[in-house]
């Protein structure tokens, strides 16, 4: 594997040296974003995005509405090409394998690289049977390891306590919070390697949102996580690494703590204080 | 005036009239229950006739003879028989065959263009589904006779020119746009962040359909085949002309068989005076036909509450 080098860093817009280089260097990349552009019909949403991701880090993607995070976390799943008339140039290499490579199965990808949506979207199916699917489409059938898979990943969703006595009832029975937990159970249950997650607590209250943060430090231990999010305390809480988007460019790509307190560009900066955004 | 409007004194103005408004909206819901009403008494008032006549009809015709027995000569000038059974494996051999026919074609036509077809696609052939929606029965009931039948006899030579299979296939393709259009509605209207859940797990597109999206949309699935079902039972003109007047009581689809509803267009239209047994038994077997109906809606709304996937 490679570990994270200059060049990785060079190609990115932000010109300023990654100062937490030496720090990483035991740390795998496990997405490499390369000259990735990315078009909806004529607009150009996304301009030559290089991003090394290192693994079992939460590296957080922050911008103002509109500025292409969400596009970008959607093209590492490619679920971006579910939009009509969008066209991609570039690589993302998923453990140094290209996912646009043509022989790189979309469904294989998206077995490895789970995601967790804004809105919480369980199937209207009971609890259990919503953890139970991703298992079961890849051809797990035998009921007890269902069972153990289903407990396991609720109790790494740390939902389990909530639901244990429920599990046949129907997920739209339980909160928003709890929706979006069963969600990360869900995902947890296909043991993917890297879990994307689109504003995961936009749509959360505040004490919702601080079980889900919580989960996610627990969750890095495992797994490599990349967030998007609106809330920059939220980034900062969380987050090892932060890359800051800008009109479909990122502008600033560094550890979480140098972006916050020593931005390179005026632009982060400004972002950050919220004189914009 | 000033210049400036007052809204207030306009407002003012129009309070003026809240008497005449309110009497206005007094009288519009009485108004709109009168109209509402139109429909339920003519059901009252059409159940209470059935029920009426069906009554007189058992007068002269037991129960048991009418439900045990097999023979129907409702004309016979000698010894009248009065049995259901034909009649009822006539319209339940027909349906069934239209139903093999409409539900596979029409739930794959509508995952097909909810979930595959491109919005182009759709747009087009959508309208153009539909269109096999609004031509009359009669035509459907001509096709079927002069077409489907002789068709079919060339690979089953022991085909009657009239029988329940052809009309039962013709039946099929009617009820295919229906069947296919209301699942669509359902299917389209399952939210797309369930299919994204799906498809973010690596399920492919044909796992995301049959688990996700089929499931979700379950009750209005059945919902359409149960209207379908409804439809085929209910079908006259087709079963008339293709499947004959012979009241046997049989299962072989091949032989010409007669549907409750065609027994009753071949009474009214024949020579059943007004008041004999033969012209209360219109009643009886259109009674049935209502109970049919009453219990298949019955029984899929069961149905499509048991397996409803509330979202």
């Amino acid at each position: 594997m490679c570990a994270l080098t200059i060049t990785a860093r060079k190609s990115t817009k932000a010109n300023a040296p990654l100062a937490s280089d030496t720090e990483n260097t035991e740390k795998n990349i496990v997405m490499n974003t390369r000259a990735l552009n990315l078009w909806y019909g004529e607009n150009h949403a996304l301009k030559n995005i290089n991003l090394p991701m290192l693994e079992n880090d939460v590296t957080a993607i922050i911008g103002p509405s509109g500025c292409g995070k969400s596009t970008y976390i959607k093209t590492l799943n490619r679920m971006v090409e579910l939009v009509p008339n969008v066209r991609i140039s570039g690589e993302i290499l998923y453990r140094d394998r290209n996912i646009f490579d043509k022989t790189y199965l979309v469904e294989e990808l998206r077995t490895r690289v789970g995601m967790v949506f804004q809105k919480p979207n369980p199937f209207p199916k009971s609890i259990f049977d919503n953890v139970a699917y991703g298992p079961k489409i890849h051809g797990i059938r035998d009921k007890k390891i269902l069972k153990e898979i289903v407990e396991k990943s609720l109790r790494g969703a740390a939902i389990w306590e909530e639901v244990k006595d429920r599990l046949n009832e129907n997920a739209y029975g339980l909160s928003g919070g709890q929706q979006q937990r069963l969600c990360i159970a869900r995902c947890l249950a296909i043991e993917p390697d890297v879990i994307l997650m689109d504003e995961p607590t936009s749509a959360l209250d505040p004490k919702s949102t601080l079980k889900v943060e919580e989960l996610i430090q627990e969750l890095k231990e495992k797994y490599s996580i990349i967030i998007v999010t609106h809330n920059m305390q939220q980034a900062a809480r969380i987050s090892d690494k932060t890359a800051f988007f800008l009109n479909g460019e990122v502008i600033e790509y560094d550890n979480t703590d140098l972006i916050f307190s020593t931005p390179n560009d005026k632009r982060t900066e400004d972002y950050i204080t919220g004189r914009f955004g | 005036m000033s210049k400036t409007v007052g809204v207030k004194d306009l407002i003012q103005k129009k309070d003026k009239l809240s008497k005449m408004k309110s009497g206005v909206e007094k009288s519009i819901p009485v108004f709109l229950f009168c109209l509402a009403s139109i429909s339920v008494l003519t059901t009252v008032g059409i159940v209470s006739t059935l029920v009426y006549e069906t009554f007189l009809f058992f007068k002269d015709v037991s129960l048991i003879e009418f439900f045990t027995t097999t023979e129907l000569k409702p004309l016979s000038p000698v010894e009248p028989k009065f049995s259901i059974l034909p009649l009822l494996t006539g319209t339940v051999m027909t349906s069934l065959v239209a139903m093999l026919v409409a539900i596979p074609i029409g739930l794959t036509t509508a995952v097909f263009l909810s979930e595959y077809a491109s919005p182009a696609v759709r747009k087009v052939l959508k309208p153009l589904i539909e269109v096999l929606a609004g031509i009359p029965t009669i035509v459907y009931g001509f096709f079927a006779f002069t077409f489907v039948t002789p068709l079919l006899r060339e690979f089953i030579p022991a085909l009657g020119a009239t029988n329940a299979l052809s009309p039962g296939i013709v039946m099929g393709i009617m009820i295919i746009p229906l069947v296919a259009s209301l699942s669509e509605d359902a299917m389209n209207s399952v939210p797309n962040a369930m299919r994204e859940g799906a498809m973010a797990l690596g399920a492919t597109k044909l796992e995301v359909t049959l688990r996700v999206v089929i499931p979700a949309a379950i009750s209005g699935i059945i919902a359409s085949f149960v209207l379908g079902i409804s439809r085929a039972i209910g079908e006259t003109m087709i079963v008339t002309i293709a499947s004959g007047s012979s009241k046997n009581f049989t299962f072989d689809i091949t032989q010409s068989m007669q549907t409750m509803t065609a027994y009753i267009v071949e009474v009214t239209s024949g020579d059943a005076a007004s008041g004999t047994t033969a012209y209360y038994s219109l009643y009886a077997v259109a009674f049935t036909l209502f109970v049919f109906t009453l219990l298949m809606n019955m029984f899929a709304r069961y149905i499509s509450r048991k397996y409803r996937e509330a979202y």
